[in-house]
């Protein structure tokens, strides 16, 4: 059985007061060593920076698992769930205080804007391994668009910044099912 | 909450919401813009998505949410403050289901809403009608063992939007879901049966597929009414995107 999917939709302007959360972009327990920072822009094709912005990344902990846990909405201030939420800032800014995956060595990363009639999927590396399935796949001149920099001059901090179209058009990624029809895929992207 | 087999429910008869007449009237006045929304120019990638092939992706796994996350009360949008919020109350209630038919269990699912004069709690809307101090119009809940969500609210108001002139939104719910697998994530919109506006809807007309268009669309089910109480709506919805299969271990 296959059933017909439900089309998505744009997350519209209004979303503000129902998805951020307060700590939404801490998963890192508080004080914990490990902890890195990731931080950048979103920006638009035209290179201005997009204030309205929804981030959300999920990961492995640092043991590589991907159970996740419960409470990436009312963190606990001790349990890493793997989840975090992220609004972009009026100058386009985020920010994510996270540990490092396990594993394979990036985040996964849901990002939604008004004007986007359907979220993008991209992924956040810290390193680019020789051994991972996707890179390959890709131009050379576009790998490193995946790839979050180190920040000179910070204590484990790193920039990513997203572009959502334009010369420098971030990598987004999809991910087809077995069987899937072009009827049922979702429209009005 | 008995009701008809899934797939009887999904292949009901589209709703009759034939696209409007797009003749010019006779007076000389410009015809009324259905062009679909597409969107932010400059926000679309240009390059298509790259597939991700293969099993072992992060994104086939996801977050997973509990009792801290949601409480209660969450789910009821009439019951965040002092007073009752004005308007018609209602309840919304379906199965989140992944392409194969199995119920999304335990999982996150998000609402938030205009209030029953077409007004958001958002200080990016400006549209001149009032709050309701008893309104924010944002709810959780967590789907239970068969997939099921549930929640109460008003019934929200029509406001006109800047897509082209006199565009006005039909009244929705947004929602968000979250699968077993990240990959399956999902945002979209719900609109009412039979609601005049909807095929005027530039956002609704987005949905390319005119099929797919009624998949948005909830039914009004008097058995979920709650007598004196509430009219009730169902919707189910479908997430797109792998999903672990039963013997990969799916929740």
């Amino acid at each position: 059985m296959s059933l017909p999917v439900t089309p998505s939709q744009t997350i519209g302007p209004f979303y503000g007061e129902a998805l951020p959360v307060p700590g939404g972009g801490e998963p890192a327990p508080a004080g914990h060593p490990d902890t890195v920072t990731l931080h950048g822009r979103v920006y638009d094709g035209g290179g201005t920076p997009v204030p309205d912005a929804l981030l959300e990344f999920w990961q492995a902990a640092p043991d590589g698992s991907l159970a996740g846990a419960p409470g990436s909405l009312a963190r606990d201030g001790v349990t890493f769930t793997g989840f975090a939420r992220v609004p972009t800032g009026r100058d386009g800014r985020y920010v994510l205080r996270t540990l490092p995956p396990g594993g394979a060595p990036f985040l996964s990363l849901c990002v939604f804007a008004p004007g986007l009639s359907r979220h993008l999927f991209t992924r956040v590396y810290f390193a680019l391994p020789e051994d991972d399935p996707l890179l390959p796949a890709l131009p050379a001149g576009r790998r490193a668009t995946l790839l979050a920099t180190e920040d000179p001059g910070t204590h484990r901090g790193y920039r990513f910044d997203v572009h959502l179209s334009g010369e420098r058009e971030t990598v987004f990624l999809e991910f087809p099912c077995a069987g899937r029809t072009e009827e049922s895929r979702p429209s009005g992207s | 909450m008995a009701s008809e087999p899934l797939q009887e429910q999904l292949s009901r008869p589209i709703p009759d919401f034939t696209d409007p007449p797009a003749a010019a009237p006779a007076n000389g006045a410009p015809a009324y813009d259905l062009a679909p929304y597409r969107g932010l120019p400059l926000r679309q990638p240009a390059r298509p998505p790259v597939p991700v092939l293969g099993p072992g992706a992060v994104e086939l796994t996801g977050p997973v949410f509990g009792p801290a996350d949601v409480g209660p009360l969450d789910s009821d949008l009439t019951r965040q403050h002092r007073g009752e919020p004005l308007g018609e109350r209602i309840t919304v209630s379906g199965r989140v289901l992944d392409r194969h038919g199995r119920p999304v269990r335990g999982q996150l699912v998000e609402v938030w809403q205009a209030n029953a004069a077409g007004r958001y709690t958002h200080r990016a809307d400006r549209h001149a009608a009032p709050l309701d101090p008893n309104f924010t119009g944002t709810g959780r809940c967590l789907t239970d063992g068969e997939g099921r969500y549930h929640f109460t609210t008003v019934r929200p108001g029509a406001y006109p939007w800047n897509h082209h002139r006199n565009a006005w939104r039909p009244p929705h719910l947004h929602f968000s879901l979250f699968g077993t697998a990240f990959a399956q994530r999902l945002v979209t919109q719900m609109y009412f049966p039979g609601d005049p506006l909807v095929p005027y809807d530039a956002l609704w007309r987005a949905i390319g597929d005119p099929v797919a268009r009624a998949r948005v669309i909830a039914a009004y089910d008097p058995a979920r009414n709650v007598p004196e109480w509430s009219l009730g709506y169902r919707w189910d919805i479908v997430l797109d995107g792998p999903a672990a299969t039963p013997a990969e271990g799916g929740r």
